[in-house]
């Protein structure tokens, strides 16, 4: 292949480096600071992609985020990457890239058949068939299914891979004054007069170099003033960052490729860092991109957008094609083609709908040399691969009409230029609406406020040189027959867009959804203005009231990876209590409970699950367990008025609790739903410490605290969560009792010291503790609180002590087993759903003072009969009962509707028998009703139950009062 | 979005939990001398209108009070921070 | 109209398309119909369409602000799926299912509803209990329900992280099979095209400004195209509930508006051939015929109109996605979008008569009116046919909050930002 590229020239290449790299496994090579558009461009490759639907071979159009059509894969330590475009992939030796969305390569790609279906595949026609048979096999849903499948692969761009992605991605949070979004000129400038005054700058490039568009004669004065800005304390630069996002107040998403670009990233560089920086105000300089002009066989191989060419030429000492020819609805072309020309090539034609053309382009045309053909248009492409000709008519562009024959013109690279959209995307996704301008036929950013400001071409100021007029003559479109396509990578025609007009898909948004056009990877960059246009033409109206889409973030597509950055896999927090390692060392298996870890049970060897906690739960029973309960939430309520505000927001009295007692409380919530359970400690006249469900810890302090900030300021109470502060070990069983008297100090724990719900304070091996004989279990029991950092030694003692009484540590399965026994209730029954009255625990209501959700407990839906409520379950057959089973009164073979469900299920040593609590349809009038517990969605079982009191043990509570 | 907290200065919203409608919270009705009704309006009715909007966030990753901001539900630009209880 | 089919794709691409008509007219609007329904989205068209095709009243007008579809329907994740817990919520989304299951033939429109079905994940034994249960529900009350295992997760989910290295390893999932995915623009053209057909009038930038009542009972609509009088007005206006429903003189309704934001990726290859649900967080993900992998998670969580959300949830839904696809890391986010979102008190919705005589009220969809679509507007019409709800959608009255029977399936109370 012949090398394109030039003998001098190329601001940004080292030709002294050559860098091997490959395409499907072929062998390239470029020089170091190519990127693969240009390596490939100066290799002489003109086919670098293929269409979404069609599969038309594609070639180079853009030079950097606006370029639809050369997309490839990456890929890294056998990590796929797909769909980067070629404009921003930066070459290092070995590098290796894959062409995309191709079969069985990119040059000879068989889907291209697709483009034999024609005017049949034209937008929206699959909401037309492939609905099948309403009949028969593939009724319903199955052939389009079947044709889906198909459809499917044959859709999709790149193939992306199932390895998990190992690279580091890393999150950065920044503030600063001004924040600079565009490092061309009129950034740099913006940045430079901000860093003067002082002000924290940071200036977001997000091509690898400063300086943006501008043509190379600025290279010295964009030099000069980055190294001004780089001296300064006050200035953060970073190029290859491109800003995707503008959320509310002035905060902005930005991706940086730290090492994207590198063969090997520098030791501790993440791949990529994400960006959230506050600004105080924002100069968006953002630029402007060239547009496209839409007309027959535009999207050959060899057709580009004019100023793409020069930065080809400037930037790489790349050209584009050695024969040019131009087309253009406006001067800056002129310019490229007459660089082009300095740069060795050879310009064959410029062709200009304009009739005339001012003094200035007309010096550069004769520059440039070749045939100025003004008043003409280019109706046609030829070529298979890559361009060889076009076909060129006299055009008049204000009656659209042509005149004469054609004449072919033999070229391999068409420059086009159909005017320039500024870059309004980020200020319309903070909210403001882009304004049409007339003159320069484009939409512009509104008129900023205090917050943002906008500057340069991205503010329509498109200050061409050699005093060329920035305003292009309004054509959008040849309207010449032949395939004129609108969205390149989505193969979107101008005749699409007249079909959605015809079809009724007139508003703009009707447009897009319906052919899809600007939804493709480069978010219709240079479409959506051609687009807009065709559609304002068939709809007799000027393009602003067809609208313009509101650009949401982002700008460009941004990775998964970075926005996630440091935020998943082993980043993801963890609660440990600190027991924690203790647990571990002694067989415990951990179980995750929200966040936090608790033990399910301490298997020894050869043990299941099952015959553990079993085990554990008959030595609670019979002899002293010890249990893990550090992760109960713990709130520390102090102030004079802490019994009262406890007095409303439980349901039962706190008001006259003695000091030193506690006693169990119930919370609803305003609606009158359970909200929580607890135990509250009164130490003291006016300090309390309550205890919530692991679940509802955070709950339930929120709820305090916003009770006592807005509905009751007025009250001197302080709430502060000491879950954390405290370590929690629940000592329970008929001998653990002795197992204190045997290890604490400072108090006595006799039945008259320390009686049901009494609270003592003394201390375990040398270690303050605060004691309280309340359980869960139902058995004699005490909580033991000491401070946290002294758990593992406290927990260790009582292990000690409770030695000689076979004292045993027991878990998670364990304490449920224990307390489905009992018919104590957790976050399983209190769901949120579940009121006072259906867990039997009316009794906790108090009738002498309203209390949060007294007043709406007792509507009707709350009280009705029907409701489900608490009972206990016992299997008759001696199957094991399943969690999540549904009670039903009819057998397997009409089990009939749902009567309500089983929440927590175990093997209860005491009854000898599967046990389990369900909330049921009426469940108070149920009791010893034989009915059935099913499970078809899991274990296929249907077991016959009894329906029997949520007391199963000790209904009277002998046990713990003794 | 930035909320400005008194305590603590400007912060992210995601140190905030939102906790709804202030002027409904603040219209609590007294549990001692209302009627269903108006527990039944307080529980379950809001104006939700499209414009401004006080309502309470709690600063939860921070100073944990409860903050009385007025805030365009259109626009989300806040015009006003205040305490709750300030106003009674 | 002509029906759509192969045969007439090609005949026309013989013409060169010119001959296809519009989906729908652009009609005028009359000074007065049977029924007007306001809200040219999803649940309004279905309305209109069911009115028409199943109680026979055809005069009709569907009055719609901005675009056919310019609501939520056009900016959801296009899920379909009957997988609910609560009885008051099982019939109704099983019917809708049901009639998604022939939409396409119904419609003459393809609205390429996928049956691929969801996977809900759970993580911990506690979760996966919870799910059995609603599994269970499920198949009591008819419904497709199983269990799936790692090894099957495996093989039909290939990307998912099943290491058992994660934060909340994956225990198994919940499937429903015969849920899936739809185009979602296509349900909005589809029922607009069937209505029109019918003859149901689509009036498109056509806002609703003010209603006319003759004392309490509502006569009509004032809008900006003039008085349109009605014996029956019929509001379907998810996210501007409040909004319309204040032009009513009704200015408290247990809902509040809340922006829940929408992403999609690049198109890519055939790699997710499944809904999935996360059990350790709150994500739905899916991957579009066209390619592209189409998710999203929680609300943003404050009361707003904007269809623009923030930056914190974005973050977060990237993080689960992630989570439980690390091979997804490099994949891009190519577009972000949001959604304004009815939160009614208990999560579910209201399809009732009233609040006012000659008003009937369609609202409240949280997350999930997507998939209601069909059956919201089967049952709305009903409710405004025969001025009685179907046994489908008789528990989603607007009283049952104030009353107690609310159908809390997160259990979350009258929180609307948290359900």
């Amino acid at each position: 292949m012949t090398s394109h590229r030039c003998a001098e020239g190329g601001t940004a290449i080292d030709r002294t480096d050559t860098v091997g790299f490959t395409v499907d496994g072929r062998q390239y090579f470029g020089l170091a600071g190519d990127t693969l558009a240009s390596a490939l461009l100066a290799n002489g490759v003109r086919v670098m992609g293929r269409s979404f639907k069609y599969h038309r071979p594609r070639g180079l159009m853009a030079f950097g985020v606006d370029e639809p059509n050369a997309l490839f894969t990456v890929t890294t330590d056998g990590v796929r990457e797909p769909n980067v475009r070629a404009t921003e992939i930066e070459i290092f030796d070995g590098l290796a890239v894959e062409s995309q969305n191709r079969w069985p390569s990119l040059d000879n790609d068989l889907m291209a058949i697709n483009q034999l279906g024609g005017k049949a595949l034209a937008a929206g026609f699959y909401y037309k068939t492939f609905m099948g048979p309403v009949i028969g096999p593939l009724k319903g849903t199955r052939f389009w299914m079947m044709c889906e499948h198909v459809i499917r692969r044959a859709a999709g761009l790149g193939r992306p891979g199932t390895a998990p992605d190992k690279s580091r991605y890393e999150r950065i949070n920044a503030f600063c004054d001004v924040l600079v979004i565009g490092g061309g000129l009129a950034g740099l400038k913006q940045a430079h007069e901000a860093a003067e005054t002082g002000r924290h700058v940071i200036v977001c490039e997000l091509e690898p170099r400063w300086g943006g568009a501008a043509d190379g004669k600025k290279e010295s004065e964009i030099r000069q003033i980055v190294e001004s800005l780089e001296s300064r304390p006050n200035v953060t630069l970073l190029t290859r960052t491109t800003v995707w996002g503008w959320y509310d107040g002035n905060m902005l998403a930005a991706t940086e490729r730290v090492s994207d670009h590198l063969k090997t990233a520098p030791e501790g560089a993440p791949r990529q860092r994400h960006w959230v920086i506050r600004a105080e105000h924002v100069a968006l300089a953002t630029g402007a991109l060239e547009r496209p002009i839409v007309f027959p066989g535009n999207d050959r191989p060899g057709v580009m957008l004019a100023d793409a060419g020069r930065r080809y030429t400037e930037t790489f000492g790349v050209l584009p094609g050695q024969h040019l020819a131009v087309f253009a609805n406006n001067d800056s072309a002129y310019a490229t083609a007459a660089a082009l020309r300095h740069a060795g090539a050879n310009v064959r034609a410029i062709v200009d709908v304009r009739p005339e053309i001012g003094a200035a382009a007309q010096r550069l045309a004769d520059r440039a040399g070749g045939a100025l053909k003004l008043g003409h248009a280019v109706v046609g492409t030829s070529g298979a691969k890559g361009l060889k000709s076009i076909s060129v008519a006299r055009y008049n562009h204000e009656t659209r009409s042509f005149s004469g024959g054609a004449e072919e013109i033999e070229t391999d690279c068409l420059l086009v230029s159909g005017g320039w959209s500024p870059v309004v995307h980020l200020a319309s996704q903070a909210g403001a609406n882009p304004v049409w301008d007339d003159a320069l036929q484009a939409f512009l950013p509104p008129k900023p406020d205090a917050h943002w400001s906008v500057h340069g071409a991205a503010a329509g100021d498109l200050d061409f040189d050699h005093d060329l007029s920035p305003a292009p003559a309004p054509v959008f479109e040849i309207g010449h027959p032949g395939k004129a396509f609108v969205d390149f990578q989505h193969d979107v025609t101008a005749d699409d867009v007249r079909l959605a007009h015809r079809e009724g898909f007139r508003s703009v948004e009707h447009l897009k959804r319906y052919t899809t056009l600007g939804m493709a990877t480069d978010q219709g960059k240079t479409s959506n203005v051609p687009g807009l246009a065709i559609m304002a033409d068939a709809l007799g109206k000027p393009i602003p009231d067809v609208g313009t889409t509101r650009f949401r973030p982002p700008y460009t597509a941004a990775s998964l990876g970075s926005i996630a950055a440091e935020r998943y896999g082993d980043l993801f927090p963890h609660r440990l209590t600190p027991m924690h390692d203790w647990h571990g060392d002694h067989g415990a298996r951990m179980y995750a409970a929200g966040h936090w870890e608790r033990p399910e049970s301490y298997n020894r060897p050869g043990e299941t699950v099952e015959q553990a906690y079993v085990r554990e739960a008959k030595t609670v029973r019979s002899g002293a367990g010890l249990v893990d309960v550090s992760t109960l939430g713990k709130i520390d309520i102090q102030g004079p008025d802490a019994a009262d505000f406890l007095n409303r927001v439980y349901t039962n009295g706190f008001a006259k609790l003695p000091v030193n007692k506690a006693r169990y409380g119930l919370m609803l919530r305003e609606d009158g739903f359970a909200m929580d359970d607890g135990t509250t400690w009164r130490l003291a006249e006016n300090r309390f410490l309550i205890t919530t469900t692991t679940a509802n810890a955070g709950k339930v302090m929120s709820h305090l605290e916003l009770c006592l900030d807005v509905h009751w300021p007025d009250m001197r109470v302080h709430v502060t969560s000491v879950t954390d502060q405290w370590a929690g070990a629940a000592i329970a069983g008929p001998k653990s009792r002795d197992v204190l008297a045997a290890c604490v100090t400072g108090t006595d724990v006799g039945n008259d010291a320390l009686p049901f719900m009494g609270i003592v304070h003394g201390a375990v091996s040398g270690v303050p503790v605060m004691i309280c004989r309340l359980s869960f279990s139902g058995e004699l029991a005490y909580e033991v609180y000491c401070g946290a950092h002294h758990g593992t030694h406290v927990w260790e003692a009582l292990m000690a002590a409770g030695e000689p009484f076979a004292i045993a540590p027991y878990g998670l399965e364990a304490l449920g087993t224990l307390r489905i026994e009992k018919g104590h209730v957790t976050a399983a029954e209190i769901d949120g759903r579940t009121t006072a009255r259906d867990l039997h625990l009316d009794w906790m209501l108090s009738s002498k003072k309203p209390f949060v959700g007294s007043a709406m407990m007792n509507r009707e839906g709350l009280t009705d009969q029907s409701r489900w409520t608490l009972v206990g379950v016992v299997s008759r057959s001696g199957e094991k009962l399943h969690g999540g089973s549904h009670v039903v009164a009819g057998d397997r073979d009409g089990p009939g509707p749902g009567l309500g469900h089983l929440t927590a299920m175990a093997f209860s040593p005491e009854i000898n028998a599967y046990v389990g609590l369900a909330l049921v349809e009426d469940g108070g009038n149920r009791i010893g009703q034989h009915l059935y517990a099913t499970d078809p969605v899991r274990s296929g079982t249907h077991i016959p139950i009894e329906i029997v009191s949520q007391h199963m043990v000790d209904p009277k509570g002998e046990r713990m009062h003794g | 979005m930035i909320i400005p907290c008194p305590f603590c200065g400007p912060r992210d919203l995601s140190e905030f939990a939102y906790c709804g409608d202030a002027d409904n919270l603040a219209a609590r009705p007294d549990p001692a001398a209302s009627d269903q009704s108006s527990w039944n309006a307080f529980v379950y009715d809001r104006t939700n209108p499209a414009g401004d909007h006080a309502e309470i966030w709690q600063h939860a990753g921070g100073c944990r009070r409860h903050l009385r901001i007025v805030r365009n539900t259109v626009t989300h630009a806040i015009s006003d921070v205040t305490m709750p209880g300030a106003k009674a | 109209m002509a029906e759509y089919s192969a045969l007439s794709i090609v005949k026309n691409a013989l013409t060169g398309n010119r001959d296809w008509k519009p989906a729908w007219r652009k009609p005028e609007p009359k000074p007065a119909y049977d029924v007007i329904i306001i809200g040219g989205g999803g649940h309004g068209l279905s309305t209109a369409y069911y009115l028409a095709s199943e109680f026979g009243i055809r005069n009709v007008a569907v009055l719609e602000k901005g675009w056919v579809g310019s609501g939520n329907i056009g900016r959801n994740t296009t899920i379909v799926r009957s997988n609910y817990l609560l009885p008051g919520n099982t019939p109704f989304y099983e019917h809708s299912m049901k009639l998604w299951e022939n939409l396409s033939h119904e419609l003459n429109y393809n609205v390429m509803f996928s049956q691929r079905g969801i996977i809900n994940l759970f993580h911990t034994p506690a979760q996966e209990d919870d799910h059995a249960r609603r599994g269970n529900a499920m198949i009591l009350q008819g419904v497709d329900a199983r269990f799936v295992r790692p090894p099957e997760l495996k093989r039909r989910v290939p990307a998912l992280n099943l290491s058992g290295s994660s934060r909340f390893p994956v225990l198994g999932g919940l499937e429903q099979p015969r849920a899936g995915t739809a185009r979602h623009d296509a349900v909005a053209w589809g029922y607009a095209r069937g209505a029109d057909r019918r003859g149901v009038d689509i009036i498109e930038n056509c806002e609703v400004t003010g209603f006319v009542r003759e004392g309490d009972q509502v006569t009509g609509v004032e809008t900006s195209r003039g008085r349109i009088h009605a014996r029956k007005v019929a509001a379907a206006v998810a996210g501007s509930t409040s909004r319309v429903m204040a032009l009513a003189g009704i200015n408290r309704l247990p809902i509040e508006s809340h922006v829940l934001q929408a992403f999609v990726t690049e198109s890519v290859k055939p790699c997710l051939d499944t809904v999935v649900t996360y059990g350790g967080g709150h994500l739905y993900i899916s991957q579009s015929d066209k390619g592209s992998l189409v998710f999203g998670g929680d609300i943003d969580g404050y009361n707003s109109y904007a269809q623009r959300g923030n930056l914190p949830i974005v973050e977060d839904v990237m993080s689960e996605v992630l989570e439980l696809f690390p091979a997804f890391a490099k994949l891009r986010l190519l577009r972000s979008w949001g959604g304004i979102m009815d939160m009614s008190m208990d999560g579910s919705p209201i399809i009732a008569k009233g609040p006012l005589p000659g008003l009937y009220l369609n609202a409240g969809w949280c997350y999930g009116g997507f998939k209601a679509t069909p059956a919201s507007g089967w049952c709305f019409a009903h409710t405004i046919a025969r001025d009685e709800p179907h046994e489908f959608n008789a528990p989603f009255t607007l009283d049952r909050f104030h009353r107690g029977y609310v159908i809390d399936e997160k259990g979350q109370g009258a929180t609307p930002w948290k359900h």
